[in-house]
């Protein structure tokens, strides 16, 4: 473990001891819980309808793909309209598009902004490099299937998809949040242990908290 | 007067046994250096010649020839000239005296090859701290004894089904069915 990481006391500079444990997490100590469905099915429908108008985005581009969600901002294809937009921190977000090939470096890094998303949440895997690998089906450093390391609700296909193909594809997850199919964030939380060990076989330095939110 | 790369070659050689100027454009030009010259030969052009950016460092594998080569690009801005200097270590153990003195970016350069090649530059600042990969443990991957397809195969988990289809027989049988 690197030493940064490893539990110290620290003099801050006013001259006051503290001790620091870099690897604790201390907004949360539970494990990612199931949501479950509210009480009468009429109001869990109104829920999934208010989670279907207002997707946010989080504004965290993985791939070569994050370069299709500009023109999304634009008023050319303006998807805003739709009730998506972007957000900067992942307590804000609620949607997460792995956009294009994921290297290792960066998947450790959207594992801890998903868990850092706040229930309900859902992952779009955009392009083939999160299908199959794509054209980084030999590369030394990307992952060539997403769904075994985060729940994957709706993939868009292409190399790249055009904005038009994200709308499209953005609709489609409309229509799953409405239908209460987009249940994702439940997979993770119900098989936590297998994306764990899936993670870990591929992060060879695990340096983070098995999980924060 | 108007320098070029013969005259800059002409009194380096004056200098130091390097080796012969290899032209590539009237702007370009590639010089093979021992590993023991190269510093001498770098200060020389910086100090001397005007080429006073580091364009680039980087490395070749010649595994047929167990041998690294290590390209030292160095620019002369006011004339608009380019030098390669290109040094060959040993693969086994290969190791290289560091330039970051001369050039403090060369520290990033090194640290680069340090994790993608494994060569070691002894004394350059912050060199085995990760670089772009974090916690590699396998044969540095730009070896090019590293198997890369083999290595994917091992590692990351595939999705079964995927098809590989040679692109020039597909494009024809998709625009000339039945055609040959």
């Amino acid at each position: 473990m690197k030493e940064e990481l490893q539990k110290r006391v620290v003099k801050g500079p006013d001259g006051v001891e503290f001790e620091v444990e870099p690897l604790r997490d201390y907004y949360c100590e539970a494990l990612p819980q199931v949501e479950r469905p509210a009480y009468a099915q009429i109001i869990e429908d109104l829920f999934n309808w208010a989670r279907s108008e207002s997707i946010w985005i989080l504004g965290f581009g993985t791939g070569c793909g994050a370069i299709e969600m500009r023109p999304l901002m634009t008023p050319r294809f303006d998807a805003y309209r739709y009730g998506i937009q972007w957000r900067p921190t992942p307590r804000q977000a609620n949607l997460f598009v792995i956009s294009g090939y994921l290297s290792v470096k960066t998947l450790k890094r959207v594992i801890r902004s998903y868990e850092q998303m706040q229930n309900p949440k859902y992952v779009v895997g955009l392009g083939s490099c999160t299908i199959n690998g794509g054209m980084y089906f030999d590369s030394y450093n990307t992952i060539k299937r997403l769904d075994q390391y985060l729940p994957v609700d709706l993939y868009i296909t292409g190399c790249m998809p055009r904005p038009e193909a994200l709308l499209a594809g953005f609709l489609d997850l409309k229509k799953l949040i409405r239908a209460g199919k987009a249940d994702g964030a439940n997979h993770y939380a119900e098989n936590f242990a297998w994306y764990k060990a899936n993670q870990k076989q591929v992060i060879q330095d695990w340096d983070m908290p098995d999980y924060n939110w | 007067m108007q320098t070029n790369l013969l005259d800059i070659h002409a009194r380096l050689q004056a200098l130091l046994p390097v080796g012969e100027l290899q032209t590539q454009r009237a702007d370009l030009a590639f010089l093979d250096v021992p590993p023991s010259l190269l510093r001498a030969t770098l200060l020389q052009l910086r100090d001397r010649e005007g080429f006073t950016h580091l364009v680039l460092l980087t490395a070749v594998d010649w595994i047929e020839q167990e041998q690294f080569q290590l390209t030292y690009l160095v620019c002369n801005r006011s004339a608009r000239l380019d030098l390669g200097l290109r040094v060959r270590i040993p693969r086994e153990p290969a190791s290289m005296e560091s330039i970051h003195e001369l050039w403090p970016t060369a520290a990033t350069y090194q640290r680069e090859l340090r994790e993608m090649f494994g060569i070691d530059f002894p004394g350059s600042p912050r060199l085995d701290e990760d670089f772009i990969l974090e916690g590699w443990t396998a044969t540095p991957p730009y070896r090019r004894d590293f198997d890369t397809l083999k290595y994917a195969e091992e590692t990351y988990a595939e999705r079964p089904g995927r098809v590989t289809y040679d692109p020039a027989a597909h494009m024809q049988q998709q625009l000339y069915p039945g055609e040959r």
